[in-house]
Parts: structure tokens; sequence; C-alpha cells
């Protein structure tokens, strides 16, 4: 216990994480943007049922479905890392499969936030 | 530095000795779709590559799609994503310091249990009307 600082030191300001309630807002207003989105992404799945390749090429090729789509997944990405963030440090208590797993799910969030951004990017631009 | 030293403090008992409650049963939910719609993420991923690649390997995302599998997939996760959404909706009005009476969070528990499976059977009665299943 080389620790000197007084408990009063150790609780006051960021707390443990050094974070402050940055993380708690990031989830707060990320889950809001999500709300929009993802009834939009619902709707434009739904309308697009069963449809061929042609049709969804054309729809997601217009510039305005494509920043809505890459809102939604920027949105989402930051969301989904930030929520299994918590449950990984609730449930993960050995401190190297903690640190592995965080670190995953990290790369797991860029990954796939990046094939879909890059696949949006394509279709808007490429196509 | 005696304040230091871990306490020797009894144990809370686990979840296994409690009464089963709606609003623990949401709050377990809350977790598992949220974890359901993480790894779910990987078909929106694939569906969107799959667009950009082309007609062949979009053929293969409308193969899954339209299997019963792919379709019990689909069904799952759209009902995940209206339920996490009811659930972080409660989560806001709490939030905002509000809701906490145990009439108000048991009626807010059964609207967030019951709405959403309603609103999932709805978008796919819309998906098979737009899929031309009564035309």
């Amino acid at each position: 216990m080389s620790d000197m600082r007084t408990p009063l030191s150790r609780a006051r300001g960021l707390g443990s994480a050094k974070k402050g309630t940055a993380h708690f807002w990031s989830q707060r207003v990320t889950a809001l943007a999500n709300i929009p989105l993802t009834l939009f992404m619902v709707a434009m799945l739904v309308i697009h049922a069963g449809k061929d390749h042609a049709a969804i090429v054309s729809f997601l090729g217009n510039p305005f479905i494509g920043l809505i789509m890459l809102l939604l997944i920027v949105s989402a990405v930051m969301h989904m890392r930030l929520g299994l963030q918590v449950v990984i440090e609730d449930y993960i208590h050995g401190e190297a499969a903690k640190l592995l797993l965080l670190v995953g799910n990290t790369f797991f969030a860029i990954t796939i936030g990046a094939a879909c951004t890059l696949a949006v990017l394509k279709l808007v631009i490429g196509s | 530095m005696s304040e230091n030293t871990p306490m020797q403090r009894p144990l809370s008992p686990h979840i296994q000795i409690y009464r089963w409650t709606l609003t623990m049963m949401l709050s377990i939910l809350h977790r598992a779709t949220g974890i359901a719609l993480y790894a779910g993420t990987a078909l929106l991923a694939w569906w969107l590559l799959a667009a950009a690649s082309g007609p062949e390997a979009y053929a293969g995302v409308q193969a899954v799609s339209a299997a019963w599998y792919g379709k019990l997939v689909l069904f799952g996760y759209s009902w995940a994503l209206f339920h996490h959404m009811f659930g972080g909706l409660r989560h806001f009005i709490w939030d905002t310091g509000r809701g906490f009476e145990l009439r108000t969070v048991e009626i807010l528990a059964r609207i967030s249990t019951f709405v959403p499976p309603v609103l999932t059977v709805f978008v796919w009665v819309m998906a098979y009307y737009y899929m031309g299943a009564w035309s």
C-alpha cells in the first residue's frame, strides 16, 4: 500500500477510470442518435424487403441515404463498444482476460465500422 | 493506512435467491439484447459489403435472408432492436430523476415488455406487404 494519497484525494475529481462522466454521456448521446437512425434503417429494410441488387444499389447510392447510413454506423458502433465495455468490466475479473477482451471489443467495433463505411462510400461514390 | 486494507464485509446474495420480477427480467434482457445487437452488426456489415461487391455476393445474402433460419434470426434481431430501444427510453426517463415510484416502474416495465413485440410483428407484416405477399 504505497499510495500515500488521502481517501478524499482519490475520490475527488475524475474517479478511478480517469474519464469522469464521459463514458456515461457518450452512451446517452449515441443512444439518442440511434433512435431515429435505426428507425430509418428498419423502415428502409422493410420497404426494400425482397428487392433485387440493382434496386438496393441505386437506393444506397443516393448521397442523402449514404449520409444517414454513415451517421448510423458511427453512432451505433460507438454505442455498442461502450456497452460491451461495461459488460466486460462487470463480468471478467481476470486482469489479462479483461484487457484482452477490452482490446478485442475495440478492434471488433472499429472493424465493423470501417467495413460498413467502406461499403457505403463505394456505393455512393463508386457505382 | 488502515483504510486501504479490504474489509471483511458480508457479500450480498446472488440473483437466484430473489423472487423473480418483471423489472429484473427486463434488466437482464436489456444487456442480453444489447449483446445480441452487437454481434448482429456483423450481419449489417455483410449486407452492405455484399451490396457494394456486386449481384453475385448480394444473391448470397438474399438466399440466407429468404431461408427460414435467416428469417428467424432477422425476426429475433428486429425484436431485440425494439426491446433495447424501449429499455433505453426507460433509462432516459430515469436519467431525469423521474419514474422511480414503484407504480410508475411497473407501468414502464409492462410497456417495454409488450410494445416491442407488437412493433416487431407490425414491421414484419409491413415487410411482407412490400414483398407483395397480398397482391
